[in-house]
């Protein structure tokens, strides 16, 4: 399983905005053995940065343990127009980032 | 290549880079310089909270662990975590009977509120630990999660 | 093989062991399911085949094919280029084709129609790869906009209520090595493997339950199925010929739970354990 799109929502609550993301990502622990009991190789995302209008508000550091798939739910400063970026970067040293403006 | 990027990653990355360095420690293990890779590498629940610096954190009511009874499937353990002490600058999280104990650790700014959402696997059923870093003192709380499927066999 | 058969004997016994879960006192048990009924409800929010939708949602609209279409033209029932809640009208009798279509079979009809890509092909895709993962993505997109919408099949045209009767003879025909039906395991109350629940698809609330949570997300090996790999998962596990993708033995069976649980509403896609 490849890692694949990243798909954020931003709910406005008063002062702060929810964000709710959902990556694709294999998140392998590496301790796992395929069919053949060959050990299926560590995959994971290992950091997750949200920035607000280009400044880091929130970082995350994840070990292979968070789910497959992950889903990631955290609350911001921020108010409409703002730009919430989400990015990840795993162990293989591959990333993904994604914007979403607040309405 | 691989090796210049241990290489690289070992000098940010203090007494664990010196183990990459000195060769006590695989070279596959090391990642990109997380904060708290030595903290990742651990395997018991002691061992890791030492390494996050939370040794006989205080046991604590604010902190907000919620987490199901009982998990259907250990793949996917929906957990939410909150601080209601002023000043929390980290969140960690812990399954202690996991290979690794350590999950994840969330660090914020004052931009942010304290309260995350995500999801992990636990092999078993175990305690979770939520451990918090406010105003430079650590503070945990804990619960007991039953899976009755284990989420490491996939 | 000898593994095959040590799985399918202890499904077997598990089977046998519905009735007889007697290990704990029904307070416990009650205790226990609430606690599950608990967990599935955290989970369902976030549920991961909105990445799949999402993509899906872009396949939807991206010309493909030797024809260079996209779908957008695609009549699901409720007219050409209609997503909202059509999936919860299906399957319908169409008069273009003059069959009953399910989502996927009505999907490889526009495709074909519309793209100019060979149902043959999509037949022939290995699951959840080249065309057959195309089509995942699709269905996750439609399904999610019939989400919370009320589940309505059309039975009014003779060739549904054949299919209805075709869907219910197959629905309890014992077949293979065990000489399952799908009426073992679905057509009773309080039928359970291990602590899943099975529903009674012979009644409404139960096909609802059923018919209403499929296509979804499995936690457990992070895959999204389809109806029509939910059936085909079913004649596996009954040990017996799997069906042809998008046959109309496939269809048949889904007139025959969609029908059941008309009324029901759609919680589509579902996130399964």
């Amino acid at each position: 399983m490849a890692a694949g799109p990243m798909r954020i929502r931003a709910k406005i609550d008063g002062e702060t905005v929810n964000v709710r993301a959902l990556m694709s990502h294999p998140m392998e622990t590496g301790l796992r053995k395929d069919s053949s009991g060959n050990t299926i190789p560590a995959h994971y995302i290992t950091e997750v940065t949200a920035s607000v209008n280009g400044k880091t508000v929130l970082t995350a550091e994840w070990s292979g343990a968070i789910s497959t798939n992950p889903y990631f739910e955290f609350d911001v400063k921020a108010k409409a127009g703002d730009k919430i970026t989400l990015k990840w970067v795993d162990n293989k040293g591959e990333s993904k980032e994604e914007t979403i403006e607040v309405k | 290549m691989q090796r210049r990027e241990v290489l690289k990653a070992g000098v940010g990355l203090g007494v664990f880079g010196t183990l990459i360095a000195s060769g006590l420690v695989q070279p596959r293990l090391a990642h990109a310089a997380r904060q708290m890779e030595n903290a990742f590498q651990a395997k018991s629940l002691e061992e890791a909270l030492k390494a996050v610096g939370a040794s006989g954190a205080a046991a604590s009511n604010d902190i907000v662990l919620t987490a199901p009874d009982i998990a259907e499937n250990g793949a996917v353990v929906p957990i939410e975590l909150e601080s209601k002490l002023p000043n929390t600058e980290m969140i960690a999280l812990f399954v202690e009977k996991n290979p690794n104990a350590l999950s994840a650790v969330f660090h914020f700014t004052p931009e942010a509120l304290p309260r995350v959402k995500t999801r992990v696997k636990m092999g078993q059923s175990s305690d979770v630990v939520a451990v918090v870093k406010a105003g430079g003192k650590y503070y945990m709380t804990k619960k007991e999660v039953k899976v009755t499927l284990g989420g490491c066999g996939g | 093989m000898f593994k095959k058969q040590v799985l399918a004997v202890s499904l077997i016994a598990a089977v046998w062991n519905i009735t007889s879960f007697g290990a704990f006192a029904a307070n416990d048990e009650d205790a226990r399911l609430k606690a599950i009924e608990a967990y599935r409800k955290q989970i369902a929010d976030g549920n991961p085949s909105d990445l799949l939708a999402m993509e899906g949602e872009e396949l939807w609209r991206t010309p493909y094919g030797p024809k260079n279409q996209s779908l957008e033209r695609c009549d699901l029932g409720l007219g050409p280029g209609v997503v909202k809640g059509a999936a919860a009208k299906l399957p319908r009798y169409f008069p273009d084709t003059g069959k009953v279509e399910d989502l996927e079979s009505r999907l490889m009809t526009c495709m074909e129609q519309l793209q100019g890509v060979e149902r043959q092909k999509v037949i022939d895709s290995p699951w959840r790869k080249g065309e057959k993962l195309r089509m995942d993505k699709i269905v996750a997109y439609i399904v999610t906009e019939s989400n919370g919408e009320k589940i309505e099949v059309d039975m009014s045209h003779p060739k549904m209520k054949e299919m209805y009767e075709l869907g219910k003879r197959m629905f309890f025909y014992r077949t293979g090595p065990f000489d399952f039906s799908c009426a073992t395991c679905h057509g009773k109350d309080g039928q359970r493997i291990r602590l899943q629940e099975l529903p009674n698809i012979t009644k409404q609330e139960g096909a609802a339950a059923g018919w209403g949570s499929w296509p979804a997300y499995r936690v457990s090996n992070s895959q999204f199925w389809t109806m029509q790999m939910r059936l085909n998962d079913c004649f596996r596990q009954q040990r017996t010929a799997e069906p042809i993708y998008g046959s109309d033995a496939t269809i048949a069976l889904s007139v025959y739970m969609a029908a059941n649980g008309n009324g029901g509403v759609m919680l589509t896609p579902g996130i399964k354990r």
